[in-house]
């Protein structure tokens, strides 16, 4: 069947198995293999884009149900002027070890905080909760997101 | 903490230098597994037993075999026409590749589909019919050692029960005489669950071999690429010269990438005959089934104390469940690892370890879950009876502990058992952590709280560890010797090329060993890149496990750097017309002795050494160092955990955790403490949450991530880190090795923290992992 899918601002019209998974999609058809798969389960996060603006886990959505939207992946992150407040916060709050959820954890992360500009630390866990890491302990995401939380709320009250 | 003797700008020993990995993680640019995509790949899927224990009377493809798509289907009995039924584990032991007779645990592999696309792949399992003839299944070690038993392993040459190994250590006439003496005995029998170290990135090969040129180019998860690469050569029969290891971005390891797996021989030979390269990568059920299991050991421990808490010796019983085949990943002399640590941080003459492991109708694994080699179990066991002691004895559990430590002047100390500790000062390491957490407070606020009702508890552990394997004499796998290795290339310009035999997970190596030829040579950390995990590119080595990174190919490093360092000298002095033993170097500058203003740069000395050199000096900056460490490296902390237990429930929240870590020095004080942050929350999880478990017919119990619980950030406690640093006094910056010591000491504080709120009862022992009905059954029957 036929979907068209707005990927990081480019569209990608292609031809898919009804069940062509959407983690596959992006990674094997339209070939960004930032989107990592940790499980099938809808467990572990590592898949996680961002669909319309929400993150969803993209091992268990369907590209069909992806026809007609607009996906942020890993990729997407960094803009015209750089990386992504929530990319420079993980590096420097050394916020990813092995970088195997990583992609999944800045989305949800930049998902949160275009939502809630301080989140508390709690709210931050809450937010990740979905989303598994084996490295870290967390501790340096949780700083991270509130890193860059603190950073976009201090540019845009610069601009 | 030791100052950094460096600029920033050249970022040596003790800065906390962003790590260089990052800049392709955090923009999806890292280079994993199933990110390789070679042209003409074709895709494997395995079909695995249902059942844990049952005869094969007959596999039919055919169905699978006409799908469109479908190239193969691989059956154990074409395996064997190749030789290739069955191979050899890293325990001495042989483990089937695709069953040929029997299916001796659920998950075990039974067939394999290649077929061009994943999908297409996994219907055509579907479509495979096994002629299963069940059999009764084995679950515990126990019962595998009953009388009568059926045998598991009926195939094994000369095996006439269900015993995988037995093995001892220790002085048992003295360990008699030691508990003679004794004023009691405090006995401890637990079990330390079967864990899985469950990387997110689960295990996977991408097998290419050309059939023409026999060229075989692997890439695959692994720790330890070099050792693999020779155990391929060996199993396989291809000649070593053709083979070509890869291993790529790693998506954590934990001991999980450290041994061979069926589904890496059938990709392999499946290519081979194919042609055309074979992908696997496990689904996490597969991962959590069939790969790298970890622990599973009844241990009882016996204590020989007096009535002044002083421990007289240790006499411990461990039976280790093995699964269906014993392919422990640990050093060839050592059954059961490094177990007979387990007289840990205390000074006692006489202990007495006697192991045994049997087969069951289980996975098989046995690997370290990031630890070095069965270090968890022992550090867990002599944490958890030392407290016991303390409460049998009538004294605090701190107090008991320092009255039984090594002392600092004690060191290098001989243990009981035949480790050779480096350096240590466990004392002061015990009042620190004592004094963050206010420890004499906590203890007051436990009386208030349990005259209230409430329920209190305060843990400690306080492990030793035994890392870095190893020194050549004592330590090889499956005959290869545990040394390490590292090439360092200065170029032209200044700027650097380290090649490493070890291999990152996420440790951040490409970092802190550029760190550390910073240091010695003053070239800028950023001005040195560093290449792993390509056996066509880097020397040999034996991986990355064990926390051996640091210990070993860190030395490596080291003295790869000062032999450039001492060519370097001389050069500088043909530069400076100066004598080579008036050279000194610091942070990259050559100067002569007593007159500071002549002086080069060593990016001055490296165009030199393409360009200028003294008379009948060769040209080149480079050169390749193979370290055989003289001793292990004893890594050591102190945590100590505050927890309250509902008394109605069970249920147990962490109230505090205070970790304080001596690794030596540390190279990035940054990735040190992340590495502690993730250890910790793994031994959180081990002690709270995590674990494998089997129904009665052997189904496991725990195969995706919904019923084996990892730990999130919402159930992950806060961790408040502390450090003192004594050096290794053997290593040649005096580092240690820290990727593990946070898994190893922890469960035992945790736990430690639970019993302690529950001690008052009458509790002693609740199993791992403390699940709330665990905690509320130890206090219903207590009262």
């Amino acid at each position: 069947m036929e979907v068209n899918i707005t990927i990081n601002g480019s569209e990608h019209a292609s031809d898919v198995e009804p069940r062509t998974l959407l983690v596959d999609h992006i990674r094997r058809t339209v070939g960004l293999t930032g989107t990592h798969v940790g499980c099938d389960t809808t467990s572990c996060g590592a898949c996680t884009v961002l669909m319309d603006g929400t993150p969803v886990k993209a091992c268990t959505v369907l590209a069909a149900q992806a026809d007609g939207s607009e996906v942020t992946t890993v990729e997407g992150l960094k803009g015209a002027d750089g990386l992504h407040p929530i990319q420079s916060a993980f590096t420097d709050d050394h916020g990813l070890q092995c970088g195997f959820c990583t992609p999944g954890m800045m989305l949800v992360g930049a998902s949160l905080i275009a939502e809630n500009p301080d989140p508390s630390d709690d709210e931050v866990r809450w937010a990740i909760s979905g989303n598994l890491c084996r490295c870290t302990g967390y501790i340096n995401i949780v700083k991270a997101i509130q890193t860059a939380a603190a950073r976009v709320a201090e540019s845009s009250n610069g601009s | 903490m030791v100052a950094p003797t460096t600029p920033a700008e050249i970022g040596g020993i003790g800065h906390s230098l962003q790590r260089k990995e990052d800049a392709r993680l955090i923009e999806g640019q890292g280079n994993f597994l199933d990110d390789i995509d070679l042209p003409n790949t074709l895709h494997m899927a395995i079909l695995r037993s249902p059942l844990a224990h049952a005869r094969i009377n007959g596999i039919d493809s055919e169905a699978a075999m006409a799908l469109d798509g479908v190239l193969a289907v691989v059956t154990g009995d074409l395996m064997d026409q190749h030789g290739l039924a069955w191979m050899p584990t890293l325990s001495g032991d042989t483990q089937a590749v695709l069953a040929t007779d029997k299916v001796r645990y659920q998950g075990q592999e039974v067939a394999a589909v290649i077929a061009t696309d994943p999908y297409i792949a996994t219907d055509a399992l579907e479509l495979i019919e096994v002629d299963y003839e069940e059999l009764p299944p084995i679950t515990t070690p126990q019962q595998s050692l009953e009388e009568g038993a059926a045998l598991i392993r009926d195939e094994k040459e000369g095996q006439t029960d269900n015993l995988a190994y037995t093995w001892e250590t220790g002085d048992q006439g003295a360990t008699e005489e030691a508990f003679a003496k004794a004023d009691r005995v405090v006995t401890l029998e637990t079990h330390y669950p079967r864990s899985h170290p469950a990387p997110l990135e689960t295990c996977g090969i991408v097998a290419d071999i050309n059939s023409v040129t026999g060229q075989a180019t692997i890439y695959m998860t692994s720790q330890a690429p070099h050792a693999h690469r020779t155990l391929f050569a060996m199993v396989a029969g291809l000649p070593e010269q053709n083979i070509r290891i890869v291993s790529p971005d790693i998506g954590g390891g934990f001991g999980n990438k450290v041994p061979i797996y069926p589904g890496y021989v059938v990709a392999t030979a499946a290519s081979l005959l194919i042609g055309q390269p074979v992908k696997w990568v496990e689904s996490r059920t597969e991962n959590l089934i069939s790969t790298g299991f970890a622990r599973d050991y009844y241990m009882k421990g016996e204590l020989a104390v007096t009535d002044e808490g002083r421990i007289l010796g240790l006499r411990v019983n461990m039976l280790s469940d093995q699964g269906a085949f014993y392919s422990d990943a640990q050093p060839t002399q050592f059954r059961a690892g490094l177990f007979h640590v387990v007289t840990g941080s205390y000074d006692f003459p006489a202990a007495h370890i006697d192991c045994k492991g049997a087969f069951t109708n289980k996975a098989p694994g046995g690997v370290a879950y990031r630890c070095s080699f069965r270090i968890t179990e022992a550090s867990y066991l002599i944490e958890r009876l030392v407290q016991n002691a303390a409460y049998e004895v009538g004294i605090d559990p701190a107090e008991m502990r320092l009255r039984n430590f090594i002392q600092p002047e004690q060191f290098p100390y001989e243990t009981a058992t035949g480790f050779v500790y480096d350096s240590g000062d466990y004392p002061t390491a015990l009042r620190t952590a004592m004094d963050e957490v206010g420890y004499e407070d906590l203890r007051r606020e436990q009386a208030e709280a349990r005259a209230e009702g409430r329920l209190i508890g305060i843990g400690i552990a306080h492990f030793t560890e035994a890392v870095g394997a190893g020194p050549s004499r004592t330590y090889d796998i499956a005959g290869l010797k545990m040394i390490d290795s590292a090439e360092l290339r200065v170029h032209p310009t200044g700027k650097a090329i380290l090649k490493l035999g070890v291999k990152t997970q996420g440790q951040g190596h490409e970092t802190t060993f550029a760190q550390i030829v910073a240091e010695v040579l003053g070239i800028p950390a950023n001005d040195i890149k560093v290449e792993h995990g390509d056996t066509n590119h880097t020397p040999y080595g034996l991986g990355t496990y064990a926390s051996r990174s640091t210990p070993v190919g860190g030395a490596a490093t080291a003295v790869v750097a000062r032999k450039l360092a001492d060519k370097s000298k001389k050069i500088a002095a043909h530069l400076l017309e100066a004598a080579d033993e008036d050279i000194e170097l610091a942070s990259g500058v050559f100067s002569v002795a007593g007159s500071p203003d002549r002086s080069v740069t060593i990016q001055d000395v490296a165009l030199a050494a393409y360009t200028n050199l003294p008379e009948g000096m060769e040209y080149g900056l480079e050169d390749v160092t193979y370290y055989d460490p003289p001793n292990l490296t004893y890594p050591y902390g102190s945590y100590i955990v505050v927890v309250e237990v509902d008394p109605d429930t069970g249920v147990w929240q962490v109230q505090r955790m205070v970790a304080l870590d001596d690794c030596g020095v540390r190279i990035n004080p940054m990735i040190v403490e992340g590495q502690i942050c993730g250890g910790l929350t793994e031994g959180f999880a081990m002690s709270a949450m995590q674990w494998i478990t089997f129904d009665e017919d052997g189904n496991c119990i725990g195969a995706n991530f919904m019923d084996y619980l990892v730990p999130t950030a919402w159930e992950t406690p806060r961790f408040e880190l502390l450090a003192t640093e004594v050096p290794s006094p053997h290593h040649p910056i005096g580092a240690k090795g820290v990727g593990e010591s946070a898994t190893v000491g922890s469960p035992a504080a945790f736990v430690n923290a639970v019993i302690d709120a529950v001690a008052h009862l009458g509790v002693r022992n609740i199993d791992m992992p403390v699940l709330p009905d665990r905690v509320w059954a130890a206090i219903e029957e207590a009262s």
